[in-house]
């Protein structure tokens, strides 16, 4: 099996599938029905995703785990989700700012990927692109009138922004496994879609009126290695919890 | 909810290309973007659309129901203002 591969594949499938975990929460809290639909929506289409990546994770390491066994019987330090999926919903602004970070993240990420010399990863490249380009326009719009609105929505979209913003360091980080992939002509090459990333969020933020927060911060990372925020470990216990305690239950 | 409610749009969809469009319901946005993104949101969430279309509900207008005796009786009582007495030719759909 080609390990590099197998990891490459998880932390896609697990950035899609945590971040489909946190907007579930909306569901039947949303502001307004309108966004309380858009958003699972965004959820269930990001499952779908995620569906797809353990399921050709399970396969490419061969010992009979599906997209099941990896989603609910793997813990914490085995993640390999963006920490920026796992922080909390807190309002709709911070909702919508977590959401433009990683739509822009997932879209200049599947859009290299189309690319990619191993065919099942081009498809599902091509196939998840579809919808993270409807989630960037509706996250793109939203920030701009969220920014450009009232006080209090631009204030408390600039606070998502200044916390989120410790968070997009690990976005971009390489480590042996993409440079190994990225030879191979199948991972993405971050330091294009850092670029990219970086030109679209600065342009979007400052469309809304929204500053960008100094580069020199902190940035907190360790995805790649499974080091998470205390978050991911609740969520975990929340998703899991069923098909752990009835490992025979059924639809 | 909240309790300041955005503009009221109507939305119609089009089932496929050529067909005409329906109206599917209504959705509250700030504007006609928003609109359309929610419009899509909540009435082509299982591919029922190919194409959607927006109109603030207050562009509408429409008849009263005190218009009924005067707007749609006259028609009920000739029947040669039905063209009942055409055959549609075969294999014509959506008429």
């Amino acid at each position: 099996m080609n390990k590099d591969l197998f990891e490459y594949t998880l932390r896609l499938g697990d950035t899609s599938l945590i971040l489909s975990q946190r907007l579930g929460e909306w569901c039947g809290h949303g502001p307004m029905l309108e966004e309380d639909i858009a958003l699972t929506n965004i959820a269930l289409d990001l499952l779908g995703q995620a569906k797809a990546f353990l399921a050709y994770a399970g396969e490419i390491e061969g010992k009979g785990r599906n997209e099941d066994v990896l989603a609910f019987h793997r813990d914490a330090n085995h993640f390999r989700n963006l920490l920026l999926t796992e922080q909390p919903n807190v309002d709709f602004g911070f909702t919508i700012i977590r959401q433009l970070f990683v739509s822009t993240w997932q879209h200049y990420l599947y859009s290299e990927l189309t690319h990619a010399t191993d065919k099942n990863m081009s498809a599902l490249a091509v196939k998840s692109l579809k919808e993270v380009n409807y989630h960037l326009r509706f996250a793109s719009d939203w920030t701009l009138r969220l920014g450009d609105g009232t006080e209090e929505s631009h204030q408390r979209v600039q606070a998502a922004v200044n916390e989120l913003w410790n968070y997009t360091g690990d976005l971009f980080e390489i480590d042996q496994v993409d440079e190994a992939l990225l030879k191979l002509g199948i991972a993405a090459d971050m330091k294009k879609v850092e670029a990219s990333w970086n030109k679209h969020i600065r342009q979007v933020l400052n469309d809304a009126t929204l500053s960008v927060p100094e580069i020199n911060n902190f940035m907190r990372t360790g995805s790649r290695k499974g080091v998470h925020t205390e978050y991911l470990g609740f969520i975990l216990a929340e998703m899991q919890f069923l098909p752990r305690a009835y490992p025979d239950a059924k639809w | 909810m909240s309790d300041k409610q955005l503009q009221l749009w109507e939305v119609f969809t089009q089932k496929k290309t050529g067909m005409s469009f329906e109206h599917a319901g209504s959705v509250r946005a700030a504007d006609k973007e928003m609109a359309l993104l929610n419009a899509r949101d909540v009435y082509s969430r299982r591919g029922e659309a190919t194409c959607i279309w927006v109109v603030p509900s207050e562009c509408i207008s429409s008849s009263s129901p005190e218009d009924i005796a005067s707007f749609f009786e006259p028609s009920d009582d000739k029947i040669y203002r039905h063209p009942n007495f055409y055959k549609t030719p075969d294999g014509i759909k959506q008429v």
